[in-house]
């Protein structure tokens, strides 16, 4: 009765909280309905028995993809009203090539059809370990390419994303630790001996 | 749907998640209908420490907190594919080991790029 019950809400709160991201005024309401939406997907997971990707769709997604979009969301200068304005006038295009997309899909879904033997491919349920353990004993071995590939891409996104936002900034102070350790007295003071009367 | 044993486990959080949005629930529920509501433009403005606000929130803010949260999800997403070798470490064998050593490298050529070029700095 229960797990149902859990279903049902879960899935409620995630198409309305989709819907919301789309439709709420203020971008960072948007943002925040959407870590709604992450967290009831991660119920699903979990009703599912999925519990890996359940918990690292919290800490990814709701940790850190959520706060990266927080981030783009607040380095929107321009006021959000300013966006919105003239908006309007894009409804009719948007309308026809939302229609046009939409026509496509029902027109593929409807004359495609399933071989027979898609059945083999049905993911079998899995009983005897855990969720964790089922997708280590893949991952690393049999899928060591993709598990590869992914490494690649995140060194790629790594070196992307400072090419693209880092620059040297000049007249900026850091700290040189191998200059500043083989620092002798000589280089920094000076003994003067000063004749009374004179100055230096 | 998952086995009810396993599901059972996870009973305890859909209690707690239950209580936690019954009482916030209550909370804001009964302060819109008990509290009495006399709105005016004093009350409804934003309060900052007894001086008017000088500001929108909203400033462009340093590309800097961008890159340093990209970087913090790229070293997640490193950490979370470790969680599922480190629990099947004794059935993968050498070759799992060092697929995960291979990917951990070419992620450290990523750091020292990152170190070396310095985009940790925060002067």
């Amino acid at each position: 009765m229960l797990q149902p019950l859990a279903f049902y809400l879960f899935s409620l709160v995630t198409l309305l909280s989709a819907t919301f991201v789309i439709t709420a005024k203020n971008p960072v309401h948007s943002v925040l309905f959407l870590i709604l939406a992450f967290f009831n997907a991660a119920g699903l997971f979990v009703l599912l028995g999925a519990e890996f990707v359940a918990m690292i769709l919290v800490i990814v997604y709701v940790g850190a993809v959520a706060v990266l979009f927080l981030f783009v969301v607040m380095m929107l200068d321009t006021g959000f009203a300013e966006l919105r304005k003239g908006a309007l006038q894009y409804v009719p295009i948007g309308l026809v090539i939302g229609g046009v997309l939409l026509a496509e899909l029902i027109f593929i879904y409807s004359a495609w059809e399933f071989a027979p033997s898609i059945t083999n491919n049905i993911a079998s349920p899995v009983t005897a370990e855990s969720n964790t353990v089922s997708l280590g004993l893949l991952l690393y071995t049999d899928y060591v390419y993709a598990f590869q590939i992914a490494g690649l891409i995140l060194l790629v996104a790594m070196i992307g994303a400072i090419v693209l936002t880092h620059r040297q900034r000049s007249g900026v102070r850091r700290q040189k630790i191998k200059e500043q350790n083989t620092r002798k007295r000589d280089d920094a003071m000076e003994v003067v001996k000063v004749t009374t009367g004179k100055g230096v | 749907m998952a086995s009810t044993e396993f599901l059972a486990q996870y009973l305890p959080i859909l209690i707690f998640i239950a209580i936690a949005s019954v009482v916030a629930g209550a909370a804001v529920f009964l302060s819109l209908v008990v509290a009495k509501q006399k709105p005016d433009p004093e009350k409804l403005s934003a309060y900052e420490c007894g001086f008017d606000a000088f500001d929108d929130a909203r400033h462009k803010f340093d590309v800097r907190f961008y890159l340093v949260a990209i970087l913090f999800i790229i070293f997640d997403l490193e950490v979370a594919f470790l969680f599922p070798w480190a629990v099947t470490l004794g059935k993968i064998g050498m070759f799992g080991f060092w697929s995960m050593v291979c990917f951990l490298g070419v992620l450290t050529v990523g750091f020292i790029y990152e170190w070396k070029k310095g985009a940790l700095d925060w002067e």
